[in-house]
């Protein structure tokens, strides 16, 4: 079976047992809401404030939430013993990989869907005439955001406190992708807004990156 | 036991030649004074630590492809030694910076790569503390390990491309760069003692790291045994 049909099965597997319940979707943002909720108290932002710092709350908000979004990808798998399952099946490891990063990203990116044009009317800000350009942004930041994660979800399955772990080995990782995801929002969202070519190509290099080191240890990481 | 003393006695005898050169022999910097003279050990220790992490992310790769314990054992080993010249580095550098930029820590590019490079590998040994089956520990621990290793330069980039304060690096910093001779000589006395610091106890640890190993196999093939020994005694008695 081709990577990318193995792939194509296993995100629809993926997708299947998340809209049983919609557990995962629905615990993500509102933690992500509540991160946006209690930073406004926090630092009770005037208008051009959260101009300034709207980006990087909202990339704040996505970094914690993925991180806790994503434990459960192989957490699940081990606690049910069914990644045994899915090592005995016909597929390379890197279509397993790439079935859970795939399903991760629908629900993250779902995720973002809710929580930004709820993020514009909080915090005054207009995404009309940006939404293409944002979108850009987005999806370069959530790919690197899910490829690392969900790598580091397969190591951290193995460990204790593996809830906690998660972050820990997470966010010190991301902090490339941060600035460049911010920065690169920050710049959609000023008066005249016009995107930062440099941060959008740093982005798609660190997607680059770790998706080729994803491809070339994948074996390592799926094997008994 | 007599070559363990005669080579601490020679790193003891080697740091303190090298606090000597660097507070004495070196000449004095023209703006910055006596303050300028803890650079000879904060650029040391950034190139020890900089050479230990380079030495984990070999390490990792090497167990992946041989999968020979001992190479994990020296990723630990260089892990730690590298956590510990980072922590000079970044203890002296504020220490620097207070009189010098009128500020104790600022979020250059290379002070941030330093600070993410040093929360990357602490969280290196929590992981591995953290995973108990030794071969999934190793074949996992070389997987972050490789990913936080390149991560390093996108740190660098992505700051660089923000903003900077540092000085510029001041050997082989193109036109304009270069030390005085006697610091250059007193720089390269430094970097020499603490590798002569950090080699013993790598080495050190190194062989602590392997025995623990061996003792962890001993303890589990202990357990193995009484287990059997307990399901033949029940065997027995049925």
């Amino acid at each position: 079976m081709s990577t990318a049909r193995a792939a194509a099965i296993l995100l629809a597997k993926e997708l299947r047992l998340e809209f049983r319940t919609r557990e995962l979707l629905s615990a993500t943002v509102i933690f992500a809401l509540i991160i946006v909720v209690l930073f406004s108290f926090a630092f009770d932002p005037t208008p051009t404030e959260s101009r300034r710092y709207g980006p990087g709350l909202l990339w704040i908000a996505f970094l914690f939430a993925g991180s806790l979004m994503l434990q459960p990808s192989f957490a699940r798998e081990q606690s049910n013993d069914t990644l045994d399952a899915l090592r005995m099946a016909p597929v390379s490891s890197f279509a397993i990989l790439l079935g859970k990063m795939l399903a991760n990203f629908v629900f993250l990116s779902l995720a973002e869907m809710i929580l930004v044009p709820v993020f514009a009317v909080l915090y005054n800000v207009s995404l009309s005439g940006i939404v293409s350009r944002l979108v850009i942004v987005f999806f370069l930041g959530t790919t690197g955001l899910v490829v690392t994660g969900t790598v580091f979800s397969a190591i951290s399955a193995h460990a204790r406190m593996r809830e906690l772990l998660l972050p820990l080995l997470l966010l010190p990782i991301l902090a490339p992708l941060l600035i460049a995801a911010v920065e690169a929002t920050a710049s959609l969202f000023m008066e005249q807004p016009e995107l930062d070519r440099t941060w959008v190509a740093f982005l798609a290099g660190f997607d680059i990156v770790f998706l080729t080191a994803s491809w070339l240890l994948c074996d390592f990481l799926v094997e008994e | 036991m007599k070559s363990r003393m005669a080579i601490t006695a020679l790193m003891a005898a080697l740091i303190f030649f090298a606090g000597y050169a660097a507070l004495f022999i070196a000449p004095d910097e023209r703006t910055m004074h006596e303050v300028q003279r803890i650079f000879y050990f904060h650029l040391s220790a950034w190139i020890t630590s900089f050479t230990a992490f380079l030495l984990v992310f070999i390490s990792n790769i090497a167990y992946l492809t041989t999968r020979r314990i001992k190479w994990d054992c020296l990723g630990v080993a260089a892990a730690e030694v590298g956590i510990a010249c980072c922590s000079i580095g970044l203890i002296t550098g504020p220490l620097w910076a207070r009189p010098v930029w009128g500020i104790w820590w600022t979020w250059d590019a290379r002070l941030t790569t330093t600070f993410i490079m040093w929360l990357m590998y602490i969280s290196y040994l929590l992981l591995r503390g953290l995973l108990e089956d030794p071969q999934r520990r190793a074949s996992l621990s070389a997987i972050f390990g490789i990913f936080a290793f390149l991560d390093v330069p996108l740190v660098y980039m992505s700051n660089r491309l923000w903003r900077t304060q540092h000085p510029q690096p001041v050997i082989l910093g193109g036109e304009g760069s270069g030390l005085d001779p006697t610091m250059a000589k007193v720089l390269l006395i430094c970097v020499i003692s603490l590798f002569g610091v950090m080699i013993p106890v790598l080495i050190d640890r190194y062989r602590l790291q392997v025995l623990r190993h061996e003792a962890e196999e001993l303890r589990f093939g202990l357990e193995m045994r009484s287990a059997d020994l307990r399901a033949g005694t029940i065997k027995a008695a049925l």
